[in-house]
């Protein structure tokens, strides 16, 4: 058996928000990345609906399962282990994965191994073929719809620090509201994009959340966008209410620039206060164009090695959750037990939930793979 | 051999012979923790009956009526199990198989199975009784407000046979499982060489649960 057929193969399921992803990988190589949205399906209400979401994983689940299998030339039997989302995220959503995780290890006998959803977004990053062996420590910043943090990782198995994150509204539920608020349809990042192609985005100051001298103690790496939302809206009114004409453009690139400005601006005050020349991005809000050049312009200026996973793996997906099961296997971890539940608050740092207890050095590398 | 799965009220896991007989049985009342319990459950239920996945040939699921984040677990958990193992889902509502426990105890004549929907409603289906073996349902599975049930059961009934109401706090999966091997036997559920029923939509009974999109709020100037 040569060292590549060695590293485990690994199914991962992740349903904590509107995605329905099945990942399969083998070690850090990336077999299959399959992906349902029910996206369209929340549109007309603006937002996730987490009823909604939650159906239309139950439904996507056993074919998205399929499809993936297929793709990555494998059979179910030849898995060597199963890994799924226990949080955070909707707990509706959540459950459902879970559920279905459990009886697939159960069926085909593998260990499971129940994963952080945020830490999966880090190892997405060791699934890109094309680019070197992720250095610690980085901070990583994980912007989308769900979530805003920032983190230190030490080690992606075993040391992940939460430096901040946001204290209201995610970055990406940001742009849905103002997009909403502008008139324009959801998903909301993609449209104020759109919008701001031709706008100035000096035109209009808006204010940069926890960003003044006095939010440096308690909130320094924390986001707040609620604030910012407001101030678009309070914007827009006035110019009605003067009868003048929204200058859509306008407002879409200088919200669309204040909200990048905070989140590279504390994630390199991140980089600079401990000393990591490394920033990770990751999370949907990575596919704006805008976020990608500003982080790479000003992390060059700053001594920093921005690093940004392809997109389809920045985006939630289950590649990167069997990406975080293996590096735990490959760490000699032992599987969750059964009794997890799905957490939607689960702390950044529990890597791994429900870790078994460790079993003897002699054979634990056995055992894991049994 | 059956794994019969219900999350509609507790969870249940049961393994069922094709003659019926339960060879293994876990649950648990609780109305939450369906996804913590679940895998402990289905391994419950296969020690118990001393056997393996690889032994199971058919899963039943059971499809609700019940309360949608926990019912969603073991549908779930239900159909990975069976495409794991490459089985048949056999979807049987959940009312159905405590409708035939019911008739096998000491019921006769119309019944209603009558389960918590919450928000101050129940579900409930009317059965005239077993048909070879079948519960014959006389209404699909449906929503009432609660003080409106008795009524509504009142009104299906006949003066010299009326509706006998049963609320119903669990599923037994047993009578799930030999449920879905009659259905089998019979010819109504589909089987290995049919394909299986593994996209049965759950007995939700109720749109999901959204407040539309209103226009923004006014902040103020
Ligand atoms: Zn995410």
């Amino acid at each position: 058996m040569t060292a590549t057929n060695r590293e485990p193969l690994v199914l991962g399921i992740e349903t904590s928000c509107d995605e329905t992803g099945i990942g399969i990988v083998r070690g850090r190589t990336l077999l299959s990345n399959t992906i349902a949205s029910s996206m369209d399906e929340h549109a007309r209400f603006g937002g996730v609906v987490p009823e909604v979401a939650a159906r239309a994983h139950l439904e996507a689940l056993g074919p998205a399962i399929q499809a993936a299998v297929a793709e990555a030339g494998i059979r179910l039997d030849d898995l060597d282990a199963v890994a799924v989302t226990s949080g955070p995220g909707l707990a509706g959503a959540l459950m459902v994965g879970v559920g279905a995780a459990k009886a697939l290890a159960i069926a085909l006998d593998k260990p499971l191994y129940a994963v952080n959803h945020l830490v999966g977004h880090i190892a997405a990053d060791l699934l890109d073929p094309d680019a070197p062996p992720l250095e610690y420590p980085t901070v990583a910043l994980l912007v989308s719809g769900g979530h805003t943090s920032l983190l230190l990782v030490r080690d992606l198995t075993s040391e992940v620090e939460l430096l901040g994150e946001t204290i209201d509204d995610a970055a990406g539920e940001a742009f849905d509201k103002v997009a909403r608020l502008l008139g324009l349809p959801y998903p909301g990042g993609p449209e104020i994009d759109r919008a701001a192609a031709s706008g100035d985005p000096r035109a209009i100051a808006f204010p940069r959340g926890l960003s003044r001298a006095s939010d440096r103690e308690k909130h320094r790496y924390d986001f707040s966008f609620s604030g910012l939302k407001t101030a678009v809206a309070r914007w827009t009114e006035q110019r009605e209410a003067a009868g003048e004409e929204v200058p859509i453009a306008d407002v879409a690139a200088s919200f669309r620039e204040a909200v990048i400005d905070v989140l590279v601006t504390k994630a390199l005050d991140a980089c600079a206060q401990y000393g990591v020349p490394r920033l990770l991005l990751g999370g949907g809000v990575i596919a704006n164009r805008r976020l990608r050049e500003v982080a790479l312009a000003r992390g060059e200026q700053a001594g920093v090695a921005v690093r940004i996973p392809p997109l389809s793996l920045c985006t939630d997906n289950g590649a990167m959750i069997a990406a975080l099961a293996a590096e735990l296997i490959a760490s000699g971890r032992t599987p969750s037990t059964l009794e997890f539940g799905a957490d939607s608050t689960l702390p950044v740092t529990q890597i791994q939930v429900a870790a078994g207890e460790a079993l003897p050095e002699a054979v634990s590398e056995e055992e894991v793979r049994a | 051999m059956i794994l019969a799965i219900d999350t509609s009220l507790g969870s249940a896991v049961a393994v069922v012979d094709l003659d019926g007989v339960t060879r293994g049985e876990a649950s648990s009342p609780n109305a939450l923790g369906h996804a913590e319990i679940i895998g402990t459950l289905i391994e419950g239920a296969l020690a118990e009956a001393s056997v393996t996945p690889r032994d199971i040939t058919h899963v039943a699921a059971g499809m609700g009526p019940g309360p949608f984040t926990g019912l969603r677990i073991g549908i779930a958990a239900a159909r990975t199990f069976a495409l794991a193992r490459a089985v048949p889902v056999i979807a049987v509502a959940s009312h159905d198989a405590a409708a035939l426990a019911e008739f096998e105890a000491d019921a006769s004549g119309p019944i209603a199975i009558v389960t918590d929907a919450r928000r101050r409603e129940f579900a409930y289906t009317v059965y005239a009784g077993l048909a070879e073996g079948l519960p014959v349902r006389t209404t699909e599975p449906a929503l009432a407000p609660r003080d409106d049930l008795d009524a509504r059961l009142l009104s299906l009934g006949l003066l010299a046979n009326p509706v006998q109401r049963v609320d119903v706090t669990s599923i037994s999966a047993g009578a799930l499982g030999r449920l879905a091997g009659r259905m089998l036997a019979a010819g109504i559920a589909a089987d290995r060489h049919a394909g299986d029923d593994s996209s049965a939509e759950p007995l939700y009974l109720r749109s999901p649960d959204v407040t539309l999109g209103h226009a923004p709020k006014r902040v103020g100037v």
